[in-house]
């Protein structure tokens, strides 16, 4: 079985055994990769605190039949640490690494825009330039665009007339205009959608200048879009603290 | 294939954390070859820490009483309050001989990954213990992993405008380690929490 070297962000830690771990890590090359951390947890582990969740990590790994073992690892960057200590942002950016896990089904599929998204997020999140929940929500939206479920906040989603419209259906794409809004269509104030739409181009002077009761909103819908187009609603949004 | 309750039993033990089927099925065999007395004493064991075991009323350890050993004992300094995350946690600190104060079991970690929130926490019951005004220092010794220091920052947020001293237990270089094999956040801990030797 081969070796080989990639730089991964660790998403998750599940135990192994007595003083294994199985680390689920977003590689830049190979995608979504599960392997086993020997020895990780005893505290004279070579590991140390390198393959902890946030960890931004140098591997060598083995390659194995189902899982593969991380042979040497060096820490580019920990987040962790920095995020740990500030509570809103360490739930905002476990968020993101459980959106990250569930947007990359297929293990060993390379998926490089959303190790670089995952990257620029947490360095953003760390950063503490923005507000942590609008940092989430931009991951969230740009996510679910690289995996090809773009949402429209602008143009009607199903017709491309352009905007701006109040309509807003999760099901059909976004932003609807009046000839494509089924009946009893939730209306969304235009605020909440510029805000959506400067949170997914990047717009951060819109989206740092937004009220409250927009960004309340427009996580909502963010959290709607991510829960349906998943099938399942990310664990760790409802636990998510928001400002 | 094996029938009937020989199957039955390497699938019941296949089920215990960290034992596979090959593991499940050499301690199926054992038993099997082992003395009847010896097996009727495991079996009687097992069902009786699952009938007498609970949870202490005040600290959530385990014990076969209604209250532990710890909470019971009136030696135990009352002012301090060691939360931790699990029993196993409380018999590591005690074995260091070091503390003697009292514990509170929060029976894990806020882990929003795994849909683990506070209020999943024994820390409600632990606001409860508060009240009276007897503890003075809470040190929380949470592991010294993510979701331990997480849980930790979230207790000292919500503790220290009651008044009272939170610490939270060092963590850096283990004893009998080499330095060079340290990673770059043990040893930036290690670093911060440096103290002054004294000649």
């Amino acid at each position: 079985m081969p070796s080989y070297r990639d730089e991964a962000i660790v998403l998750r830690t599940q135990r192994l055994g007595e003083a294994d771990r199985i680390v689920t890590l977003l590689t830049r090359g190979r995608g979504r990769v599960r392997a086993v951390a020997k020895g990780v947890r005893r505290t004279g582990s070579r590991f140390g605190a390198r393959l902890e969740p946030f960890g931004h990590v140098d591997l060598q790994l083995h390659e194995g039949r189902s899982l593969d073992t991380v042979t040497q690892a060096e820490s580019l960057q920990s987040y962790g640490a920095e995020l740990s200590g500030d509570y809103p942002r360490w739930t905002s950016g476990t968020a993101m690494l459980e959106a990250a896990e569930r947007l990359t089904p297929v293990e060993r599929e390379p998926s490089v825009q959303q190790y670089l998204l995952l990257v620029g997020g947490l360095r953003t999140l760390v950063s503490r330039t923005h507000d942590p929940s609008l940092i989430l929500d931009a991951f969230l939206l740009r996510s679910l665009a690289i995996a090809g479920w773009s949402p429209s906040f602008w143009d009607c989603g199903l017709c491309t007339a352009p905007g701006p419209h109040r309509a807003f259906s999760i099901t059909g794409g976004g932003a609807l205009c009046t000839d494509c809004r089924p009946p009893g269509c939730a209306t969304t104030a235009p605020e909440t959608l510029a805000l959506l739409g400067a949170l997914l181009s990047g717009d951060w002077v819109l989206a740092d200048a937004s009220d409250p009761r927009h960004r309340r909103e427009a996580s909502g819908l963010a959290a709607a879009l991510v829960t349906w187009h998943l099938e399942r609603g990310l664990r760790s949004l409802p636990l998510v603290e928001r400002g | 294939m094996y029938d009937g309750v020989v199957a039955d039993l390497i699938d019941e033990l296949g089920r215990l954390p960290g034992i596979g089927p090959k593991s499940a099925q050499r301690i199926a065999f054992y038993l099997l070859q082992s003395d009847p007395a010896d097996v009727r004493r495991l079996a009687e064991v097992l069902v009786t820490v699952k009938d007498k075991v609970r949870f202490c009323a005040i600290c959530g350890h385990v014990t076969d009483e209604e209250t532990c050993r710890i909470c019971r004992d009136p030696r135990r300094d009352s002012t301090a309050l060691c939360v931790v995350e699990e029993s196993k946690d409380v018999i590591a600190v005690e074995k260091t001989g070091e503390y003697r104060g009292r514990y509170h079991v929060l029976g894990g970690a806020i882990s929003p990954i795994d849909g683990i929130g506070p209020d999943d926490l024994r820390i409600r019951e632990l606001l409860q213990r508060l009240t009276d005004g007897e503890v003075t220092e809470i040190i929380v010794a949470t592991d010294p992993n993510l979701e331990g220091e997480a849980t930790a920052t979230y207790l000292a947020r919500l503790l220290a405008p009651m008044g009272l001293t939170v610490t939270r237990l060092a963590s850096g270089l283990p004893v009998g380690g080499d330095l060079e094999y340290a990673d770059e956040v043990t040893l930036g801990r290690a670093f911060a929490g440096r103290r002054r030797l004294d000649a």
